[in-house]
């Protein structure tokens, strides 16, 4: 139950884009088109479910105040946690790296429509910010990060296909000269902001 | 050491080839951290702090960094120098800090950075690559300035925490806007900045 409230909140309330602003760059560069964007929300998704995983127990028995004391006891006062920055990034460069490799082999057809979009997931914000976001909530088991990794990747998917689905009709309408392009996607991502604020306070 | 190529690569990315408006680099942090001046103020000075310290790091490394890991070096010389400004915010600011959480962390994926490092200092010396890793970061600091005074003043009324609004007017009935203080703002406050930058300058206009 927990978990499902948690899943509900980091798709709606604490959405990654509308909410902290995570993963704009490619958010606003390939929202396009509708295809192009549900792949590559599909492949954040992915990488999220993969990474916040192997973050979580690194954090667990490395990084934190106290963690190595499960090797002896002498080990309890160590703290670590200055190197989750690199470690994490390290996680999600070679997941990355591994992934693609993976999708290249069992899936040719996906990695095409996937394209450069795979090797620029290593520096989506969105990604490293739900790791970083994980460490500071203290979540109790493996099972919830996961939950909050896929809840986050599915919130990012949302707010990209959307987007893109809008940027589609947009073209035919008369946008004024400089606010065309980047200007008029700004005020529409603020505008779909303010109708996501709507789902505060949902609780189950 | 100034001479007119170097002056460009320096100021060229304050206005026309601003990090944020114009080769739109940056956005996330730009926007999440702007609700108050002072953490926007932090956040520019440490932003330009890290590029322009990898992009000499990496500048120096040009020729001997083999292309296909490029990108991980990149991202541990990086993450390296982020963890030293995160240490150093820890240890002389820990107010902002807090207010910062998890962006001081995000530098390292800021695509200022990397585009940065990627366009630049890969084929440039060091003392260029430094100029530009200053022009980009302060580029990038005065958007974040710019959006953060606008939020603040009409959010809360303050500027640095201090109040500026007189208390007269609200006496006549000014309210604060509270609508600014919160996300979607942002974004529409940086859209406004990219409408007036882009009246002026024709030639950044799209067509689409």
């Amino acid at each position: 139950m927990e978990n499902l409230n948690l899943f509900i909140r980091s798709i709606f309330i604490d959405n990654m884009i509308f909410a902290y602003f995570l993963g704009m760059c490619s958010y606003l560069a390939v929202s396009k088109n509708v295809k192009t964007a549900f792949g590559l929300g599909i492949a954040v998704t992915f990488m999220l479910v993969i990474t916040l995983p192997i973050d979580y127990v690194l954090e667990m028995y490395f990084l934190r105040p106290g963690a190595l004391a499960w090797i002896s006891p002498e080990l309890a006062s160590v703290d670590l946690s200055f190197l989750s920055l690199i470690l994490f990034i390290a996680v999600i460069a070679s997941a990355t790296q591994l992934v693609e490799m993976a999708v290249e082999k069992f899936s040719p057809s996906l990695y095409a429509s996937l394209g450069i979009f795979l090797p620029l997931i290593a520096v989506n914000c969105a990604i490293l910010g739900c790791s970083l976001f994980m460490q500071q909530r203290d979540f109790g088991s493996v099972l919830t990060a996961t939950v909050y990794g896929a809840g986050s990747g599915l919130g990012w998917l949302l707010a990209i296909v959307c987007l893109a689905a809008i940027r589609e009709r947009l073209s035919y309408s008369n946008v004024p000269k400089p606010l065309r392009g980047i200007g008029i996607t700004f005020i529409i991502t603020g505008l779909m902001g303010i109708a996501f604020m709507s789902f505060l306070g949902i609780k189950i | 050491m100034l001479n007119k190529k170097n002056r460009a690569v320096l100021f060229n990315p304050l206005s026309k080839d601003n990090p944020v408006l114009v080769q739109i680099l940056g956005i996330c942090s730009s926007l999440a951290v702007t609700a108050k001046l002072e953490p926007a103020i932090v956040m520019g000075i440490s932003v330009t702090a890290v590029t322009a310290f990898s992009n000499v790091i990496i500048s120096f490394m040009r020729n001997t960094i083999p292309n296909s890991i490029r990108i991980i070096v990149q991202l541990v010389v990086v993450a390296a120098l982020v963890i030293i400004v995160d240490q150093v915010l820890k240890a002389y600011n820990y107010e902002v800090s807090k207010q910062l959480s998890v962006f001081v962390g995000l530098i390292i994926t800021n695509c200022i950075l990397m585009g940065r490092l990627e366009a630049f200092a890969l084929a440039n010396k060091p003392w260029p690559s430094f100029l530009d890793g200053i022009g980009n970061g302060l580029g990038y600091g005065i958007i974040l300035v710019i959006v953060a005074t606008i939020r603040e003043l009409l959010g809360s009324g303050t500027l640095l925490g201090y109040h500026v609004v007189p208390q007269w007017l609200y006496e006549l009935g000014y309210e604060n806007n509270g609508l600014m203080i919160l996300p979607p703002m942002a974004l529409i406050t940086v859209a406004c900045i990219i409408w007036a930058h882009r009246s002026k300058n024709k030639d950044l206009q799209e067509t689409n």
